[in-house]
């Protein structure tokens, strides 16, 4: 047990520090942006942008590798990507008479099939694990600083605009009467989540995104009166989870997205579970 | 609040047609609205009443004709309605307190979607209309299915505004709540217009100055010919759920 804080401690391992702090510092957007996504019920859309993350990954690759533009790295790509399909979604979701559900569909399998076709296209051996299931050892101090901007955006936006996201995903229409730009307002939901989801990436892979933006808001929701309480208690699960998670994935010499992952899930269904017996004791 | 032009009237439609994609749901309706007027609309279902008042408020752009609102377009009055939507379509788990959702209907009058001091007090003094008083702290899912009701009419309430549009505000209702509601709205249309979606029609018929049936076109009758001998001949007998096959008056319209 004490060699994980040896671990932490030890100056020739800085990215099992770094990994760890961009972990907890990161928990605070994922616990703002997922309790939004929960409350609106667009988890999909966030899957969907999260699955798009790997066509932009594989456009940095390709360009930076078989076309030499060094500048267009697979993190500058994956905003791109994650942005694009932000706003795809978005008119999508304002305009289009198609079923909204195709559509996501849609944009979730071709965003993996473009990933993967940049990536057949690129010299060398790339592995699209690390992408896929996420390592959060990979992270680095720019990654840090990515994280504390993160913070700080979102914070700021949510903080300021409180009151017009929480009118957007309570009663949409409502909003519109009471004069709010609901489509602007929802295209800025979709693009904080983008970014939160890129991030999401490098610590849990795209496959699992939808699971930490989700299960700790989830779970929050039980406990939660409010909205701002519900994200105040996701932000600390899923800083939990992230901790507990890189704990065992060390101790347990196992890889840290799933593990997080499980104990998220686990957690998630022992909540369900205690509150379902109380409510039944309650009858 | 604004100062009103007596002379224009609240709502004017003229000549609205509307459709989902082929279909035509409402056709050729012409209605004005004037001041302080009461109007409940009745009407099967998937005749047009909740296009009808989406129309009014601006969510819906009519195919043909045109809806004026205070003399200006719909998005322009906006702010200037209050609007009680129906209560079914609420997630029911939302973390939200009684006090956020009333605040909502300050929104749009506020800068940058924060309330001052000024808001809060609009926003209790609505919960204290619909006797809700000492409810803002509690949890919004936490309420019965009446009282939640009673919120959405309070968030509209603190919206001000000139004219109030409620679609089926008392299908979770009980009847004292109910008679409440209709003494609230009887004091609330002494400086506001009112417009009710409703499927019920025995206390409609004592309060309402007239009654809009919508099923594709809209007839207006003054409540005045809807006496109580009227409602038996048209329901059959003192029932409070309107039937939609009846037919509403000689040579007027028939539903179906």
């Amino acid at each position: 047990m004490n060699e994980f804080f040896q671990a932490l401690a030890d100056p020739n391992l800085p990215f099992f520090r770094y990994a760890l702090i961009s972990g907890l510092l990161a928990s605070i957007p994922f616990g703002i942006i997922g309790s939004l996504v929960v409350v609106r019920r667009i988890s999909y859309i966030a899957g969907a942008i999260s699955h798009c993350v790997l066509a932009g990954v594989g456009l940095g690759l390709y360009l930076q590798q078989a076309v030499g533009i060094s500048w267009f790295t697979p993190f500058v790509g994956a905003i791109l990507a994650a942005l694009l399909a932000a706003v795809i979604l978005t008119v999508v979701s304002l305009h289009a008479k198609q079923r909204e559900d195709s559509v996501i569909g849609a944009l979730w399998a071709a965003g993996m099939a473009i990933g993967l076709l940049f990536i057949a296209r690129t010299p060398g051996y790339n592995d699209p694990m690390s992408y896929l299931f996420g390592n959060i050892l990979l992270i680095t101090k720019s990654d840090l600083y990515f994280v504390i901007i993160l913070d700080v955006v979102v914070v700021a936006a949510v903080s300021i605009f409180y009151n017009k996201f929480l009118a957007l995903c309570f009663d949409e229409e409502f909003a519109r009467l009471r004069g709010l730009n609901t489509g602007l307002l929802y295209l800025a939901l979709l693009c904080l989540t983008a970014i939160t989801v890129v991030l999401l990436v490098r610590i849990v892979g795209i496959v699992m995104v939808i699971a930490l933006l989700t299960l700790p808001a989830a779970i929050a929701g039980n406990f939660a009166r409010n909205l701002w309480q519900m994200m105040l208690f996701a932000s600390g699960f899923c800083a939990l989870f992230i901790f507990s998670g890189l704990w065992a994935s060390y101790s347990l010499d196992l890889p840290s997205g799933p593990v997080i992952i499980m104990i998220a899930t686990v957690v998630y269904l022992l909540v369900v579970l205690v509150l379902r017996k109380i409510s039944f004791g309650r009858a | 609040m604004q100062k009103i032009d007596t002379l224009i009237p609240d709502v004017q439609i003229k000549n609205l047609s509307f459709s989902y994609d082929q279909n035509r749901v409402l056709t050729d309706v012409n209605l004005d609205i004037h001041h302080l007027d009461s109007i409940c609309i009745v009407g099967p279902n998937g005749g047009g009443k909740t296009t009808l008042i989406k129309c009014i408020l601006g969510l819906l752009t009519p195919e043909q004709g045109s809806v004026t609102v205070f003399g200006k377009s719909p998005e322009q009055a906006r702010l200037r309605m209050g609007y009680v939507p129906q209560y079914a379509t609420f997630d029911p788990y939302f973390p939200i307190s009684v006090m956020e959702v009333v605040c909502m209907g300050r929104l749009g009058n506020s800068h940058g979607g924060r309330f001052s001091s000024a808001d809060r007090a609009q926003a209790v003094a609505a919960l204290e209309q619909v006797d809700l008083g000492g409810y803002g702290k509690r949890s919004f899912s936490a309420l019965s299915g009446g009282q939640r009701q009673r919120v959405l009419i309070s968030r509209a309430l603190a919206s001000g505004g000139d004219l109030l549009i409620l679609d089926e505000p008392t299908a979770n209702i009980d009847h004292t709540a109910e008679t409440h509601f209709f003494d609230l709205l009887g004091s609330l249309n002494k400086q506001m217009t009112i417009l009710m979606v409703t499927h019920e029609v025995g206390f409609a018929s004592t309060f309402f100055k007239r009654i809009a049936c919508v099923n594709n076109q809209v007839v207006i009758h003054p409540t005045s010919e809807l006496t109580g001998e009227l409602i038996q001949n048209m329901y059959g007998g003192d029932l409070q759920m309107i039937r939609h096959d009846h037919r509403c008056c000689e040579g007027g319209h028939s539903h179906e």
